[in-house]
């Protein structure tokens, strides 16, 4: 049985298409990263499954009950939102409590369940304090206290860790990692911040224009994406893409007057006039002699030390490339080098489809 | 060389009396004194006897201190056959205002917040239309609206003033809530769907708490309009329910007799007297008010 099932949804505003035709299904425990540009539906989606937005067509079910009519509160959903959204005027004990008392809970087992979230998360000492006294961090944890409480199996994040700074971002980032581990119930998280995706997901989906581009799991979605929009969001810096043809019955790419053997490379062997190769920073090698059928001459025209490691930037083949190097490792500008490609690990796209190869 | 050590160090002096200072407080205090004028001649009159009136310096403070015109425009001021002074006209107004201005409140407040938070198909054409209803001069819906409370039979009662003034508050008032309401964060309305609250709830327990200014700002613009209001309560009043504006005029007009200005005086400012202690009691609140609904439109 899955967690969630979306089916076929459909949402329009007026006559614009949100969401097209969606279908997602999350298992039992997962973890889902909802990914993308902002405007590409991803919160839609996540408002659609918690009730708050009615959609055109559709079906979604939670936990094999359909729930496509059901108000939020009675689709067994938490939700923690960027702004924390905590009600000003009541403490953090009620913050916590609103939910339950508005379900008729018997006072004991508020009280229980109240105080079991405060120390899961530790905000024990924060009880009686109101959201107005609080920090950044202690809000979006007594935010996600609030999903907490109600004990459901499904819990929806809508970018709970924008409104933090970097550090504390980091910070909650585990706190959540670790929360999923130990309660195993069903997420669905909305970010736009690729770490994130990346370091918590079971699988992520990548959305742009209300359609799903890729769901697989973040390795998957980092090394073999699925297609050009995919492999040029995810990751930073970003993949490096060089337009050319891909020849010989599919056995090697021609850039120009270069020709790149497509060694080890698992794609189809097809002959395409428009392609584009795609080659993350960190799959290039700098070298000082050529490697006959996978290398590039190239010219060093910048580097940038990021600290663990340092960027550079060249041009080869009249294209601007980046490559991830050892920090240790200076290079003047103007120095002459050949670049060694990794092509096992390289994507191969169609120019006109901008789908993998 | 210069002296580095001589140098300009800490705090720049100011001067207390330079030129901006002078123009400022200046045209402040002018400003004042010209507002403050007129009530000032409104206390010194009514706190006078005729005698001391007749001598016409009207500036000058009072010889003898009399509470006389107080008592008298309070308690004994005629207004046609009543006797009894502005204390008729004072309860009859209370009685006015109070239900008034609950009532316009609290049924603005609820439109504003189904306006802003529960959209429904047409609520902006219907706001719309609400909202035309406070370009529309009261006087062309004077006639009209005798005959309607002529036919549901109130006419003439303090429960048909209070309908009419709960009307004529709705367009302003609702503006005011549906742009405050519209000013809380989406998430907070969102969270507490999900924390099970319905329609009531929400409203009640979580958007009611958190709206204490624009509430302050709606209680002075209603308590100060409605009590001030003389054309409503002249036409949809008796003389026995007549409120206390109404009164006022025709103890201020009256044309018989000699014309007691210390009572009239005495009488005006007992009449302005519950808006000005509304005002300051809630004025912080109001300007945060004001600029709190004024954020979002």
């Amino acid at each position: 049985m899955h967690s969630i099932s979306v089916r076929d949804l459909t949402l329009n505003f007026g006559s614009h298409a949100v969401l097209k035709t969606m279908n997602l299904d999350v298992a039992e425990g997962e973890f889902i990263v909802l990914l993308g540009p902002s405007g590409c539906g991803k919160s839609t989606l996540l408002n659609c499954i918690a009730g708050l937005l009615d959609i055109s067509d559709g079906e979604i079910w939670i936990k094999g009950q359909n729930v496509t009519w059901a108000e939020p509160s009675e689709r067994g959903i938490g939700m923690v939102f960027q702004s924390y959204a905590l009600y000003p005027q009541m403490t953090v004990r009620g913050n916590l409590s609103f939910g339950l008392k508005n379900a008729r809970m018997p006072k004991a087992e508020i009280e229980s369940r109240v105080a079991r979230a405060a120390k899961i998360l530790q905000i024990e000492p924060l009880l009686d304090r109101k959201p107005g006294a609080l920090s950044g961090g202690q809000r979006q944890r007594v935010a996600i206290g609030r999903a907490l409480v109600r004990d459901v199996d499904v819990f929806l994040f809508d970018e709970p860790l924008s409104n933090l700074d970097a550090k504390l971002r980091a910070e909650l980032r585990v706190e959540i990692k670790r929360l999923h581990s130990r309660l195993n119930n069903t997420m669905v998280y909305v970010t736009h911040d690729q770490i994130e995706a990346l370091t918590l997901a079971d699988r992520i989906a990548v959305m742009k224009g209300g359609v799903i581009q890729q769901l697989d799991a973040p390795q998957v979605i980092y090394n073999r994406p699925a297609n050009l929009f995919v492999a040029g969001f995810i990751g930073s810096p970003a993949m490096n893409f060089l337009p050319g043809a891909v020849v010989d019955g599919g056995r090697s790419f021609r850039l120009g007057e270069h020709s790149i053997a497509l060694e080890g490379y698992d794609g189809r062997a097809v002959d395409l006039p428009r392609a584009i190769l795609g080659l993350r920073p960190e799959h290039i090698a700098i070298a000082t002699d050529p490697r006959p059928g996978t290398s590039l001459p190239a010219v060093v025209e910048l580097d940038e030390p990021m600290g663990a490691d340092s960027l550079v930037w060249l041009k080869a083949a009249g294209q601007q490339m980046s490559v991830r190097v050892p920090v240790e490792r200076r290079l003047e500008p103007g120095t002459p080098v050949y670049l060694h490609l990794d092509l096992p690990k390289a994507s191969l796209f169609d120019a006109a489809t901008e789908q993998r190869i | 060389m210069a002296d580095l050590t001589k140098g300009p160090r800490g705090a720049k002096p100011r001067k207390i009396l330079s030129r901006r200072n002078i123009m400022l407080y200046g045209i402040l205090f002018v400003i004042s004194v010209y507002y403050l004028l007129p009530l000032y001649v409104m206390v010194v009159t009514s706190l006078k006897g005729m005698p001391e009136i007749r001598l016409g310096n009207i500036f000058s403070p009072p010889v003898e201190i009399t509470f006389q015109p107080w008592v008298k425009a309070w308690a004994q001021a005629c207004t046609g056959l009543n006797c009894d002074g502005l204390s008729r006209g004072f309860w009859n107004s209370v009685q006015i205002t109070v239900p008034s201005v609950i009532l316009s409140i609290a049924v603005a407040a609820v439109n504003g917040y189904a306006l802003s938070l529960w959209k429904f198909r047409g609520a902006e054409t219907f706001f719309a239309i609400l909202i035309v209803g406070a370009f529309i001069p009261y006087q062309v819906m004077i006639y009209p609206i005798v005959i309607i409370l002529r036919e549901i039979g109130i006419y003439g009662t303090l429960w048909g003033l209070v309908l009419v003034h709960t009307i004529f508050g709705m367009p302003i008032l609702t503006l005011l809530f549906r742009n405050y309401f519209s000013s809380v964060p989406e998430e907070l309305f969102k969270a507490a769907r999900v924390d099970g609250a319905g329609f009531w709830g929400i409203f009640l327990r979580i958007m009611v708490p958190m709206s204490l200014p624009i509430f302050v700002v709606a209680l002075i613009l209603q308590v100060t309009g409605i009590w001030n209001d003389f054309l409503f309560g002249v036409i949809y009043t008796r003389p026995d329910t007549y409120p206390m504006t109404v009164q006022l005029n025709n103890i201020v007009n009256s044309v018989q007799g000699v014309k007691e200005y210390n009572v009239n005086m005495a009488a005006t400012l007992l009449t302005g007297l519950v808006p000005l202690i509304i005002y300051f009691i809630s004025g912080k609140l109001f300007v945060r008010g004001i600029a709190a609904g004024a954020v979002k439109g």
